[in-house]
């Protein structure tokens, strides 16, 4: 029983949840990590879902649509900087804005431009020659599509930039101590703005992901709520790039455990499969919440002199 | 002789006081107006959709100057609902009210005793509360199951088949019985995997649970609900033959289309528009069924040139 479960396909199929998850992290703790909260990344990624589908959709061109994804996250992440940074609204209420945006706007230009779900052709997996043919492991790990190895990619370039890059000290220092790193001459507006920028072009790709590579189709809330759990991950990571990585895998193993376990027919209740995926979300959080790695400066906004 | 400000305020009045008769009067008028709430969406290929077509339809066949409705889609939220239903019950516009979702059974239950005169619709079941003014429907989605899942007995050359359910409840659970028991009917070697995602909307989820039944050997794929898109999308990247229901996904399926159950609620509606142009506003259930018409079975491309 535990070789019908615990096959290579169970582990190939939680690389692939894990990508969208790992997108959304990915950018969220870069943001956090400045000291920004952005709860609208579920929007931002339903916004960029449907733009790489319809891109995709009407030219097919993949790359396209990940470009005009990339072009809309950018943006998405400028609107929620001028919200935050530059008018200091509430950080948690605007988020919230910027998601139910995100959700109406997708709805509504998908009912407007397409209409009915229609599928693509989307991201072919892609074997890594050698490394493909090896038992078990290639299958897993080398044998998915470009926005995969893209995701996983990210880690070590996020971890390596918020750690050993001059701009990364920035970001780092302007989430622990904004008026600090302003007195050493530090835009705290410009940092904010541009880690709110990438993690907008991060959310967006998460949902590209989902509608161009892992799913093939798009749907009106299609992400179904995927960036509130990737903000959460956040928190269970620690705010590191590793613990983005950590989560998003976890996550995503339990939720195609829970699939394998229903299909090969283990005398597990259903709904106990698909809730442990959230307990240990939830136990995780609760031990996250005595880490002492949480940027001081988190959701509250930067004014020179004082409030 | 009154004061000209009196008078102005006495004119308005009866206006005022005229114009609420014309809201009373509004169903007066040969328009039979419907509203419609339902959890998805109207273009989900499947339980939302069904409703939404089955409307249009009426309104083909009775023509847009006497049947008018409003359907509020993308109401999977009870909250949300209960306000728009308590809308539309009290304006006094609409002859008939539908709460298309079995999640809205508690809210009817409450509501429709406070408005006598409006009549209500709600589904998928068959108890009408013992109200006057509420009308039950459901669909015998077991009986389409067992034939979608008689014909992938047959065609199943690897004896799997995959089954990808919202949650076991209502008529999901009576199509994914009725197919397993049809696939056993047919070919009691196959081996018919049934995975309940525990959401009627995951689409990732339901996408996956796709990947891992034919990771498992399934040449063969089902499911019900609106996240079906996901593993229609799944089904024609691997080449793996799809049956569904509730609406016809013939389009978005393509070659590996085989053949849908399409519920065709027009049926229910016109006897209840009937009956409540009769004077009967509800209290009576309703079942889709084959014989009935209400379900019909619709071919693929898989199957068709």
């Amino acid at each position: 029983m535990i070789a019908e479960i615990f096959t290579a396909s169970l582990f190939a199929s939680t690389i692939r949840l894990a990508t969208p998850y790992l997108f959304a992290t990915l950018g969220e703790t870069i943001g956090q990590r400045s000291g920004v909260l952005n709860l609208g990344l579920d929007g931002m990624m339903l916004m960029g879902a449907f733009f790489a589908f319809w891109v995709a959709y009407l030219t097919g061109s993949l790359i396209l649509a990940l470009i005009v994804a990339i072009l809309l996250g950018a943006l998405m992440g400028l609107v929620m900087a001028f919200i935050s940074v530059t008018m200091q609204a509430e950080q948690g209420i605007s988020g919230i804005g910027v998601y139910l945006f995100g959700l109406g706007m997708s709805q509504l230009l998908f009912q407007k431009f397409i209409g009915t779900p229609r599928t693509i052709d989307g991201f072919p997996k892609i074997a890594i020659p050698v490394l493909s043919d090896i038992p078990v492991f290639g299958e897993i790990f080398f044998n998915q599509n470009f926005l995969v190895y893209l995701a996983f990619a990210l880690v070590p370039i996020v971890w390596f930039v918020l750690q050993r890059t001059n701009f990364g000290l920035m970001i780092r220092a302007v989430g622990q101590n904004p008026e600090a790193a302003d007195a050493m001459g530090i835009s705290v507006a410009r940092v904010r703005y541009t880690t709110l920028i990438l993690g907008g072009i991060l959310a967006s790709i998460a949902g590209a992901s989902l509608s161009t590579a892992l799913i093939n189709t798009f749907q009106q809330n299609l992400t179904g709520g995927m960036g509130f759990i990737a903000v959460a991950l956040v928190y269970f990571g620690g705010w590191r790039p590793t613990g983005a990585l950590i989560g998003s895998l976890l996550f995503s193993f339990v939720n195609a455990l829970q699939l394998q376990i229903s299909v090969v027919g283990v005398g597990i209740p259903a709904e106990f499969a698909v809730m442990s995926p959230y307990i240990i979300t939830l136990i995780a959080l609760i031990f996250a919440s005595k880490r002492r790695d949480k940027p001081d400066a988190l959701t509250k906004p930067f004014q020179r002199g004082g409030a | 002789m009154l004061h000209k400000r009196a008078r102005l305020l006495l004119t308005a009045m009866l206006v005022l006081f005229a114009m609420s008769f014309m809201t009373v009067s509004a169903q007066d008028d040969g328009v039979f107006r419907v509203a419609a709430v339902a959890p998805s969406a109207t273009t989900d290929l499947a339980f939302s959709q069904s409703m939404y077509d089955a409307l249009l339809s009426i309104q083909a066949e009775m023509g847009e100057e006497n049947f008018e409705f409003v359907f509020q889609d993308g109401t999977f939220v009870v909250d949300d609902a209960a306000v728009a239903l308590r809308d539309w019950a009290s304006s006094g516009e609409y002859d008939l009210i539908i709460a298309h979702g079995s999640q809205f059974g508690s809210i009817l239950e409450e509501l429709a005793p406070e408005f006598p005169e409006v009549s209500f619709a709600w589904g998928t079941d068959v108890n009408t509360f013992g109200l006057d003014n509420v009308f039950a429907y459901t669909a015998a989605a077991e009986e389409g199951g067992f034939i979608n899942g008689a014909m992938a007995g047959l065609l199943t050359k690897s004896n799997v088949i995959g089954v990808v359910g919202p949650i076991e409840v209502g008529d999901a659970a009576a199509y994914i019985n009725g197919f397993v028991e049809g696939a056993a009917s047919t070919n009691p070697e196959a081996e018919v995997n049934v995975v309940y995602i525990q959401s009627f909307s995951d689409v990732p989820l339901a996408t996956e649970a796709a990947q891992t039944h034919i990771a498992n050997g399934a040449d063969i794929l089902t499911g019900t609900a609106q996240m079906v898109v996901g593993p229609i999308a799944v089904a024609q990247e691997n080449g793996v033959l799809w049956f569904g229901t509730q609406a016809s996904q013939a389009e978005i399926s393509g070659e590996v289309g085989v053949m849908f159950q399409v519920y065709h609620w027009e049926v229910v509606l016109s006897d209840i528009i009937a009956l409540i142009g009769e004077g009967t506003m509800g209290g009576e259930s309703y079942v889709l069924t084959l014989e009935n018409g209400g379900l019909v079975m619709d071919f693929g491309q898989a199957v068709l040139p």
